[in-house]
């Protein structure tokens, strides 16, 4: 029980930090998968006054994806109303060229202006239709997702950070006596830290372990892939290699840095 | 005859205003016995400290064991606390160790082996009637036990100075006994200095030792 109590309060610490910290990069896959999601159905519309080499176009502009000459036929068909064969041939030479341009990212309001700047200084291409009204109101919602998720997950860390302050403190307090007893008798520092260091390493093993099988159980639950299905994408809400090292990797680090933190301060009795 | 400490013009201070000892010499040899007396607030526990390097010396050179302590580096502090055995009037035991583990502190610190270890602390068990309570942690102990415990620590790794707080201030007559014994011991034994910070000096000692008074910030010899 005594020992369990040692344990509880850092792994309750670093299990929040893990958790706040997974829970940002499963909203910033999903929204990256969203993304390219909305990428994939969006296309800036371009009217030019001559055909256009489309390798040409997609060398200069980085953010093209691909160019998809538009057929007029369907225009044409709208004005069909007793058109001869011929004048519709002719209307067919004389109507300006239209083009879908795929992205191959779904832009910021700003990304987009830029292409349209872009596309604009060719003097055949008269008009870009980029839809920004749309694109700007689901640029901005993602955003204000985002940025929620942002300040909910740095909320956390915050009182998580203050959590382990005042487990700071306490630690000071009760591994400070037994490193003073063994400076007494000459204990070098490492020695007089070696517990310290065991039980912050094994604190950081416990939260990573206890973080692991809820997001690995998260991560195969049906439920949570039919929420990401729902909106069209499917997300890696836990990868067991990379997600597991970054997760490892930072609760030793804190735990180690709050050990380290603990023997800086450490000031022998007089 | 070799000095375990020698000390010239040694003054020692908490604070710039507050000084303890001012300006005192004396030294004392290696394998002797020697008391330290004085009244409430003498200095008695501050000259104890700058002994084993907890208060450096402000004034004049401090040598113990070779180590001169003024401005000692950590390293060679260490060094010195190694082949020291303190005894503390508040036993300064680790409360979440067992008492056998706080024996064994000084010969892990010095880097026995574990064989050796275990004999060591068994026997000091045996010495100090606590072999029955080995597993026991220290606040399940009576003050007189944890002292005998301490007193054990203090043993373990054959100091070559032993330094000892009040080691019997309130301790029943069987516990002070005992300390009294493992102290003479000791000295008489293994030829281990052994400097006594106390109010009363006991009568039936059976080593010869020597007496020094702290009074007015000086130390002088008592003949």
């Amino acid at each position: 029980m005594k020992s369990f109590k040692n344990h509880i309060s850092l792994v309750i610490a670093l299990v929040s930090i893990l958790f706040s910290l997974q829970i940002f990069t499963i909203v910033d896959r999903a929204i990256n998968a969203y993304k390219e999601n909305l990428a994939k159905n969006y296309s800036l519309v371009v009217v030019s006054q001559k055909t256009f080499q489309s390798k040409e176009m997609l060398n200069k502009i980085n953010q093209l994806a691909a160019i998809e000459e538009l057929s007029p036929d369907s225009v044409i068909k709208k004005l069909n109303t007793g058109i001869s064969k011929k004048n519709i041939q002719l209307l067919k030479l004389t109507l300006p060229k239209f083009y879908k341009f795929k992205l191959k990212i779904y832009p910021t309001p700003a990304e987009l202006q830029k292409i349209k700047k872009q596309l604009l200084k060719y003097p055949y291409i008269t008009k870009v239709e980029t839809f920004s009204n749309t694109h700007d109101t689901t640029y901005k919602l993602l955003l204000l997702f985002k940025n929620v998720i942002s300040v909910l997950a740095v909320s956390i860390l915050l009182v998580t950070i203050l959590l382990i302050f005042k487990e700071l403190r306490i630690w000071q307090f009760k591994h400070n006596e037994r490193m003073n007893i063994m400076g007494l008798f000459g204990a070098p520092t490492w020695l007089r830290s070696a517990v310290l260091f065991r039980l912050s390493i094994v604190d950081a093993l416990i939260a990573f372990g206890i973080s692991f099988v809820i997001f690995s159980y998260f991560a195969s639950s049906s439920w949570v892939s039919e929420q990401f299905a729902n909106i069209g994408i499917s997300v890696v809400v836990f990868d067991k290699i990379y997600d597991s090292l970054i997760m490892l990797g930072v609760s030793v680090i804190v735990s180690i840095l709050l050990a380290s933190f603990i023997v800086l301060g450490h000031k022998e009795e007089v | 005859m070799d000095k375990v400490i020698i000390a010239e013009n040694l003054s020692l201070a908490y604070s710039k205003d507050e000084t303890i000892i001012n300006k005192a010499n004396f030294s004392i040899d290696s394998g002797s016995f020697v008391f330290i007396t004085g009244a409430s607030g003498s200095g008695k526990s501050t000259l104890l400290k700058s002994l084993y390097g907890a208060l450096k010396p402000v004034e004049g050179s401090l040598v113990v064991g070779g180590v001169e302590l003024r401005g000692v580096a950590n390293s060679k502090l260490n060094f010195l606390r190694k082949h020291l055995g303190i005894v503390f009037q508040d036993y300064k035991l680790v409360k979440e160790w067992t008492i056998e583990k706080n024996i064994m502190l000084p010969l892990i610190i010095n880097g026995y082996e574990k064989s050796i270890t275990q004999s060591q602390v068994d026997s000091l068990l045996k010495h100090v009637r606590l072999k029955h309570q080995s597993g026991k942690y220290p606040l399940e102990l009576s003050g007189g036990e944890q002292q005998r415990v301490a007193m054990a620590r203090a043993l373990a790794h054959n100091p070559i100075l032993i330094l000892a707080d009040e080691p019997t201030g309130n301790l029943d007559d069987y516990s002070s006994q005992l300390i009294w014994n493992l102290l003479e011991g000791a000295n008489e034994q293994l030829k281990t200095t052994v400097i006594v910070v106390t109010h009363h000096i006991p009568e039936a000692m059976k080593v010869e030792y020597k007496h020094y008074h702290i009074e007015f910030g000086d130390i002088h010899e008592v003949v």
